[in-house]
């Protein structure tokens, strides 16, 4: 439980830490909570040889109002996504579901830059995104590109984002008073979800049913014909693949996928 | 008033949360002064030849000063199995040379300046292992296909008691009969193992370990390093949880010490969490047949139990365990008939050890279930068929069928409070209304009710030795053989004692945990401290007050039977004579005041209870929520409620958790894949409700406190309650039983097999 040996790099702004990234390569990680990447190195699963600290990078921490979409800075943490009266005004989803991570402790460590970064399937924030819709900013040395969150997650554990590039923002669509639901469901309080489903505005995502989030695409286009909530529910895990592990096997994954669908569409329809 | 039965705020707790506790790997003692750091190469492999050990690059790394192998062990002998009824084949290789039995079984060892560089040359230790089929469960097991000890020609370890007659249910109207698994699941103290050892010019051995009793610890590092255990001086620090996987010394600790003395140097090892969860013993691990038989009236005419106890690849204390199970099966029922088998059998798993009631709760769990199968088969409601068999009130000596001699209990009491107090008939009630209007959330009622074995022979006989002091200054110093790793008996020992002296708690240290101060012990496990090394507390209190009154009488030139303790005086007072008195501390400034004692109970105690559990069942998911657990717990005479009570939460957190979370799984090829608390779903906080403890106290005629274990009710009594709470919330649909882990999963897909089941039996 000890990692192995690695150089600490501590960047004071982007572009330092950008130029680390560049000068390190594949063998560098960025380090922000930590929450996430620290116990992979204990295990020794993950083996960088530099951490490039960007917790102490001014003003990557932020929330604001732009035009349609709410901007959140890559270094918020989530303890205060979860409380920010702004986000929980402009997207409550999003607020929702940074407070289902972990524990308090977990919360005022992690960021939303890392979380997205990570793309752990089962994670709950991601899920949030890929249902409200929306951009993660990324910077490199080219400059600013955004990618969709529809394109974002790739893998599990990969992201479209270059070795060479870092989580700067997230920009999420305004769902005002748009009805919403989440329903994670696990077997204790703090756990990772087995399943998850985030529904608002007639999109849908999934977690833990694929290597990455996954939209219940399905699921989507029967709701825009007009198909009942329980008709669509029933069409949630259509598309997916999920794996069998000691929580839950595929086929129990799948009844899940259905059933938090359609809790999660009619929490949003009863807002 | 006595200070006995009060809430007494625990005296170790300030140092507990201010400094912190000093464990084994906090030891910064100057004997340990450039000790070197062990780190264990463990087999990845479950089964295999062990082909070999190329430790070159690693003897290269940075810091590393020896690598050890098996070649190098050539002064010991392989570790014997620990009880004389084991196949005496199944031994245990201090590091494996020839075969490796489980993924965690200790190859070599890496011995490094620093710590951290034991892990990084422990990767360049190459093992080359040529694999053999893994056997994984008692089925595997029994089928002998695959033997992990060739010599001993199978994998029975032991065999207990005999087939049941071919007529013992004959005559029965009704017979039910469930296989149960009793699922295999890992202690996790927060104090992972930790050892360390240094040996001076002399050849005296100083080590330090966590566990549970240095005594019996102390013993076993002689038996096993040759040594006259009076050169071994036996130090247990602070320790953080035990849950019986600490009961004596594991083989790690002792080999600590011979490496130690094979480099000439201090060494001392601390194992991660993910080692710990492969290389600590693990508990329970019973695959159980029940057979209950008897009338539609709901009288239980017989009642078998049979089980196979996986005992993972070395024996252990697993391997007796089928005898308390055994003994306990009928637990508090008055079944004519009973009978029990149980086989201990090897599989190349972790070793198998006692676990917070050890035996005990895989008894009450069978019978719990099959009182439930019965009552469900002749459709009865399950707390009435509890109380038509239940044993009537006792108070002289039982025997039951299996050989049991119960002390004394009320079982009825025990049950009818609970249910009184869980508002039984309305929780009925509440669970017909949602059943008839099919609700999502349907609510699941579950019982149990128990009796345990606590105090029982643990190999050193009935018994517990105290010292007592009592000082010039005022103060006074109990020794005890028992070994707290959170019971507190750093306050109920100085209860004891001040209840007897009148010395305040504050003034009386109790000191534990150092051979060389506590020769004789018998360590804390059983639940048998407080009955034993408390009542010799007691005891040492009274034979102090008579050594007080023979040197007063000198003193006061009385009559020694006139003088009496003066509580108020911490002394001893002449009847009828104000002022005439002598405080015990007086008394020893001239002569120490001291005795030594050793208590021996006539018998164990037999403590009892019931509890109800009861959940809400979400029927679409399969996911049970425990939203009340109300617990009856009589343990006899109660010295400290705060304590007791906190026993009791923490038993039933243990208790609930194997219910419905913990579980340590093995894959096909005996990879454990619950090797991390990531994986292995530890209970915490957020996973019990506030539990609803009632009062009961029965106290036993066994030792002079009247009191009787406490510490394993929890997990014996709660376990089965749950289970058949979740079980019950989904009676209706026609479930019968869902094996522990009671998982989301499990319950929904019973549910589907009911209902498909029953959708059939309609066509």
């Amino acid at each position: 439980m000890i990692p192995t040996a690695f150089d600490y790099v501590r960047a004071r702004s982007v572009d330092e830490a950008l130029a680390a990234l560049t000068e390190h390569g594949e063998d560098a990680k960025l380090l922000a909570g930590g929450h996430s990447l620290l116990p992979i190195m204990k295990l020794r699963l993950a083996i960088p040889t530099v951490l490039i600290d960007i917790g102490g990078i001014p003003d990557l921490s932020y929330v604001r109002v732009e035009g349609d979409e709410v901007a959140v800075g890559a270094g918020t943490r989530l303890f205060e996504i979860e409380r920010d009266e702004v986000v929980r005004a402009e997207v409550p989803l999003l607020s929702h579901v940074a407070g289902r991570v972990g524990d308090p402790q977990v919360r005022h460590r992690a960021t939303l830059g890392g979380t997205v970064a990570h793309s752990d399937p089962a994670s709950d924030v991601p899920t949030g995104l890929l249902a409200l819709g929306g951009d993660v900013v990324v910077q490199g040395p080219a400059g600013r590109r955004s990618i969709p969150v529809t394109a974002c997650w790739t893998g599990f554990f990969e992201t479209d984002v270059a070795a060479d590039e870092m989580v700067v923002e997230v920009r999420v669509p305004r769902t005002g008073s748009s009805g919403w639901g989440y329903e994670k469901f696990t077997r204790r309080e703090n756990d990772w979800a087995i399943v998850a489903a985030a529904a608002v505005e007639g999109r849908v995502a999934l977690a833990n049913m694929a290597g990455t989030v996954v939209r219940a695409a399905a699921t989507e286009e029967a709701l825009a014909r007009g198909a009942s909530i329980a008709e669509a529910a029933a069409l949630a895990d259509q598309g997916t693949s999920p794996s069998s592990d000691m929580h839950a096997d595929a086929d129990y994954r799948r009844h899940l996928a259905r059933l938090l669908t359609r809790r999660a569409l009619e929490t949003a329809a009863a807002a | 008033m006595s200070i006995l039965g009060t809430r007494v705020v625990r005296t170790e707790d300030p140092l507990f949360l201010t400094r912190g506790a000093v464990y084994t790997d906090d030891l910064t003692d100057e004997r340990l002064t450039g000790a070197l750091h062990a780190t264990f190469i463990r087999s990845q492999v479950a089964h295999g030849r062990l082909l070999s050990v190329d430790t070159s690059a690693a003897l290269e790394a940075p810091g590393v000063v020896a690598v050890v192998t098996a070649a190098d062990v050539t002064d010991l002998v392989p570790i014997p199995p620990p009880f004389p009824f084991i196949n005496a084949e199944m031994t245990r290789p201090w590091l494996a040379s020839d075969r490796v039995r489980f993924v965690g079984d200790p190859i070599a060892v890496v011995l490094t300046e620093e710590r951290y560089q034991g892990e990084d040359a422990a990767e360049m230790v190459v093992v080359d292992v040529d694999p053999l089929p893994a056997v994984v469960g008692t089925a595997a097991a029994a089928a002998d296909e695959v033997l992990l000890f060739p010599e001993a020609g199978t994998n029975l370890m032991a065999s207990f008691g005999d087939p049941a007659p071919a007529d013992f249910f004959d005559g029965c109207e009704v017979v039910v009969t469930q296989a149960l698994v009793n699922q295999r699941v890992a202690p996790v103290p927060l104090e992972t193992r930790a050892a360390a050892a240094a040996w001076s010019p002399d050849g005296r051995l100083t080590a330090w370990c966590t566990n549970q009793g240095a005594q019996q610890a102390r013993g076993q590092f002689g038996d096993w390093l040759e040594m006259d255990p009076d050169l071994i001086h036996l130090i247990t620090p602070d320790v953080g949880g035990g849950f019986g996987a600490k009961i004596g010394a594991d083989p790690e600790y002792a080999f600590i010490a011979w490496l130690a003395k094979h480099v000439g140097r201090p060494v001392r090892w601390a194992e991660s969490r993910s080692e710990n969860l492969v290389g600590m013993l693990h508990g329970r691990a019973q695959d159980q047949v029940v057979t209950i038989g008897g009338r539609r009236d709901g009288t239980v005419e017989a009642y078998s139990l049979v089980f196979d106890q996986d005992c993972g690849a070395y024996p252990r204390i697993g391997a007796v365990l089928p005898t308390l199970t055994m003994l306990m099966a009928p637990g508090v029922y008055a079944f004519p008939k009973v009978h029990a088998q149980g086989r201990a059998l090897a599989t190349t798993t972790t070793s198998i050890g006692a676990y917070r009631g050890a035996g005990r709760p895989e008894a009450t769990a069978a019978v719990e279930r099959a009182i439930d199968l019965f009552a469900a088969e002749i459709g009865m409601d399950p707390a009435e068929v509890r109380r038509k068999n239940l044993l009537p009130a006792f108070s002289e000596p039982h025997t039951t069928p299996m050989g049991a001699t119960y002390d004394n209990g009320d079982y009825t009491v025990a049950l009818d409070k609970a249910l009184e107090a869980a508002g039984y008939e309305e929780l009925r009630a509440e669970q017909a209304r949602r059943r008839e209007a099919g609700d999502v959330r349907q609510l699941g009622i579950g019982l149990s009710v128990y009796v345990e074995i606590t105090g029982a022979d643990n190999g050193a006989g009935t018994k517990e030795a105290a010292e007592l002091e009592v000082h010039a200054d005022g103060t006074a110093t109990v020794l005890t053989g028992t070994s707290p790793h959170g019971q507190g008996h750093a306050t109920s020992w100085a209860m004891i004692a001040s209840d007897q002296l009148g010395i305040p708690v504050e003034k009386i240290t109790v000191l534990h945990g150092d051979t060389d101060l506590v020769p004789q012990g018998g360590g804390t496990m059983g639940s048998r401290s407080l009955q034993q090394g408390g009542a010799a507390v007691h005891q040492a209190a009274e034979e102090l007050i008579e050594e007080a009154r023979r040197r007063a009488a000198e003193r006061l030139e009385v009559d020694p039977t006139d003088l009496v303790v003066d509580l108020g005086l911490a002394g001893l007072a002449v009847r009828g004579t104000p002022g005439a008195a002598v405080s015990f501390a007086e008394l020893a400034e001239d002569e120490r005041l001291l005795v030594n004692t050793v208590f021996n109970a006539d018998a164990p105690t037999f403590p009892f209870g019931a509890h109800v559990a009861v959940v809400e069942l979400d029927v679409e998911s399969g996911k049970a929520q425990l939203t009340r657990l109300v617990a009856v717990d009589d343990a006899g005479t109660i010295i400290n409620p705060l304590i007791a009570e906190g026993q009791r939460h923490g038993g039933f957190a243990q208790g609930v958790a194997q219910a419905l979370l913990e579980e340590v799984l093995y894959d096909e090829d005996g990879n454990p894949t619950t090797s991390t608390l990531a994986d292995y779903p530890f209970v915490s906080a957020t996973e019990v409700p506030s539990f609803e403890l009632v009062d009961m106290a029965t106290p036993t005629p066994m030792n002079p406190l009247g009191a009787k274990g406490i510490g394993e009710a929890g997990t014996i009594g709660a376990t089965p309650a749950v289970q058949n709470a979740v079980i019950d919330a989904a009676a209706h649909l026609g479930v019968r039983h869902v094996d522990m882990p009671v998982t989301p999963m499990r319950v929904w897909r019973a549910i589907q097999q009911a209902t498909h089941t029953q959708q059939q039996e309609g066509n």
